[in-house]
């Protein structure tokens, strides 16, 4: 069967079994992938069919699975790295920043560091702290890093595809509320460029730039809107690091008001430098401001207040007026 | 092999004994020192060892010698260097050099090693030319070999980084079923990062045929080993499940003999090893370092006593092993490594700017070919001040298009 109906989780277990199955040097590695298939279950089945030596159960170490990665990675393997949830990567921060993202260019070009690093990230599972973060921001400050989050299963299926193919490290942000949705993935489909954002909803009058679980928010947002008779435009980003900032211009371009919307933080967040690259790009075009949605700069809070930190329907549509209202 | 002492902590050897809040809280201070496998005392007479041998002819012994000596000579003409200008920063190996000769005559060519940013003279064991290792120091890259044309990784800055990286490569040694085998080398400093422990604990897990090479010259800059330890750094092994072995660091032959022995119990699948080298950092930390503001002269003077180089020189000649002939020989091609290295680092020229955007990513990324063209453009504006070399770099630069957005032109050719 080419195409099937399959939720994120799955649609990136089946990729990275297709991974598995026809190169022989990648690896999957994390805390508890093996037999519990990790806590989400997305390598769910994996060790079982590809053997302890393919399906690394490690120690409980971030910067020691990300340390030894990069070894591997050195020897010719391509490790996939799970981190187990998004507020427990930090302590691989230092292995990711300092030796991952620079050891190409140390070395003038003469190794290559392709290793994936998957991390279940953002909030609205209801969790207890360091469970619920978007530390995007974090990595695609740092050159030689690569950021990609998926929105849909096809894109996760595909997007993980490349991800594993690609030599540079790249950081594949996962959207864990998102994890159980389904999606139609086609796995003998061609797929577009793993930088390029898409067009997720054509309209008129707005455009609003989401990345991973805000993509959903933001096409609930606009169906709400059309009722009123406002068209907006939803573009999915795709990629943090790079940023297909040509496909966010055609759109502005066309609709001149654009709004940002993340989970994470809005202080220095990616909806800043989308603002203040588009505002470079279009400043003729702008009929206002470039305005962003997102987290505030507060710890995440605990679960019983994350539905008000966390951008709704209601905060993309006040957006989205006052835009308008310019 | 079985660790090599299981004593409790000793007392520190530079804190006074009345400084100890409680003695009931202190472990009891051993009357013994920990043992440490030597075969060359400093007075270079050969001593035997139970579990350590070595026979080496007597041309491998003044190889060890030329090695550790041209080794010292090249140090000595990068800290010049430093000291005119040519070098940004230098870190001596001064002391270390049979440590590092040692361990690094022990390895085989499929070995491969991961080293610290002092592993000079293991650089010199494996091959790489002296002068590639200057280019970082003199500020003109990060890391100017290939680290797979002499299985001799980029010198790693950031204290114990690399040990994750020896483990996880040992780790796809084991994969591959090969029987060579892995060294990380680090100081009794690095002992204290976490990546270091958690090197022990992935390479235990694992069984992973990589040796931890510990070379304790007593400082961490301006920190004595006290502060990073309260029991003798080889003891860490024991917790983690696998042998420590503290060896006499300014003994080349027990370096040798004690580092093939971790390689070769690496390469028989028996899982990693920790190797301390006793050793001493006669210089500074680096080039920008003080130590006269934290440590006595009487404590070098003292270790000037067990010179590494000095002790086997003794050996040689009293057993007749080399003579004068060679001993001159050798000293007219460690004038000519030093002239060699001299011209090599003057001659060595400043990158061409647009390397800034050289190797960022192996694929490619938009970001930094549209930041590269507008460089190149920004580059190509001053067309006063001096038109040739404003015409070559535009020309360099022309590639992704003054203003470019997407370019990938110029990116082709870093691949």
């Amino acid at each position: 069967m080419t195409v099937q109906k399959l939720p994120i989780a799955k649609a990136i277990n089946e990729s990275l079994r297709k991974a598995l199955d026809t190169d022989p040097k990648v690896l999957i590695m994390g805390e508890d992938v093996g037999k519990l298939g990790g806590v989400f279950r997305v390598t769910d089945g994996l060790q079982k069919d590809f053997g302890e030596g393919r399906v690394i159960d490690t120690p409980l170490a971030e910067s020691g699975i990300v340390g030894t990665a990069i070894g591997l990675a050195l020897r010719g393997y391509r490790p996939v790295v799970e981190i187990q949830f998004d507020g427990f990567v930090f302590p691989a921060y230092d292995q990711i920043v300092t030796q991952l993202a620079k050891m190409h260019a140390r070395a003038l070009g003469k190794i290559k560091l392709p290793v994936v690093i998957r991390i279940p990230y953002g909030g609205g599972i209801g969790a207890v702290e360091h469970h619920s973060e978007s530390p995007e921001a974090l990595f695609a400050h740092v050159a030689g890093l690569k950021i990609v989050s998926p929105s849909t299963a096809s894109d996760a299926y595909w997007m993980m595809q490349q991800a594993i193919q690609t030599d540079d490290p790249v950081i594949f942000f996962e959207p864990k509320r998102r994890y159980w949705d389904k999606s139609e993935v086609n796995t003998e489909a061609i797929p577009g460029p793993l930088h390029r954002a898409r067009v997720a909803r054509e309209g008129a009058d707005l455009t609003l730039v989401a990345y991973g679980p805000m993509v959903k928010v933001c096409l609930e947002a606009a169906a709400a809107a059309e009722e009123e008779g406002k068209s907006l435009e939803i573009v999915d980003l795709r990629s943090m690091s790079p940023i297909d900032f040509e496909t966010i211009q055609t759109s502005v371009e066309k609709t001149r008001r654009l709004v940002v919307v993340h989970e994470a933080p809005v202080f220095y967040g990616s909806g800043a430098e989308i603002a203040a690259r588009i505002t470079e790009r279009c400043f003729y075009h702008l009929e206002a401001p470039v305005l962003r949605v997102g987290g505030y700069h507060s710890p995440y809070p605990p679960a019983r207040l994350e539905d008000e930190y966390l951008p709704g329907l209601d905060r993309v549509l006040d957006a989205v007026d006052r835009s308008l209202a310019y | 092999m079985t660790v090599e002492s299981t004593a409790a902590a000793r007392k520190p050897r530079r804190s006074s004994g009345t400084k100890r809040a409680s003695a009931k809280r202190t472990p009891q201070p051993q009357s013994s020192e920990p043992p440490l496998v030597q075969l060359l005392s400093p007075e270079g007479e050969r001593v035997e060892h139970p579990d350590y041998q070595i026979d080496l002819t007597a041309e491998e012994l003044r190889g060890l010698y030329r090695d550790m000596v041209l080794t010292r000579r090249f140090d000595a003409e990068a800290t010049a260097l430093q000291r005119q200008g040519e070098l940004g920063l230098w870190a001596s190996l001064l002391g270390q050099e049979a440590a590092q000769i040692g361990s690094g005559r022990a390895l085989r060519d499929d070995d491969y090693v991961f080293p610290t940013y002092r592993e000079h003279g293991v650089a010199w064991c494996r091959g790489v030319d002296p002068t590639n290792l200057l280019g970082m120091f003199r500020g003109v890259n990060h890391g100017g070999w290939d680290p797979n044309s002499n299985n001799f990784h980029l010198y790693t800055i950031v204290i114990g980084s690399q040990t994750l990286h020896a483990t996880g490569y040992a780790m796809g040694v084991a994969k591959d079923g090969a029987d060579s085998a892995v060294i990380a080398y680090f100081g009794d400093g690095a002992s204290s990062q976490g990546d270091v422990a958690e090197s022990f604990t992935f390479s235990a897990v694992y069984n992973a045929p990589v040796v931890f090479f510990c070379q304790n010259n007593q400082w961490a800059i301006s920190e004595p080993t006290e502060k990073q330890t309260r029991v003798p750094l080889y003891q860490r092994a024991q917790g983690y499940g696998f042998p420590g072995v503290r060896v006499d660091g300014n003994d080349v032959l027990a370096c040798l003999a004690v580092t093939r022995s971790a390689l070769e119990r690496a390469r028989r699948g028996e899982g990693p090893t920790l190797v301390e080298a006793f050793t001493y950092r006669m210089g500074a930390h680096t080039t920008s370092d003080d130590p006269t503001k934290y440590r006595a002269d009487e404590e070098r003077e003292a270790w000037e006593a067990k010179d590494p180089i000095l002790r086997l020189r003794r050996y040689l000649e009293r057993e007749g092993l080399a003579d004068e002939a060679f001993f001159t020989a050798l000293d007219e091609e460690s004038e000519t490594l030093g002239k060699r290295v001299r011209e090599a680092v003057r001659a060595m020229p400043d990158p061409d700017p647009m390397a800034i955007f050289d190797h960022v990513y192996a694929d490619g990324h938009t970001l930094v070919d549209e930041e590269r063209a507008q460089f190149a453009a920004y580059q190509a504006s001053f067309v006063d001040a001096d038109p040739a070399a404003d015409a070559a770099i535009a020309a360099a630069g022309a590639a992704g298009g003054p203003g470019a957005s997407g370019g990938t032109g110029v990116h082709e050719g870093d691949r």
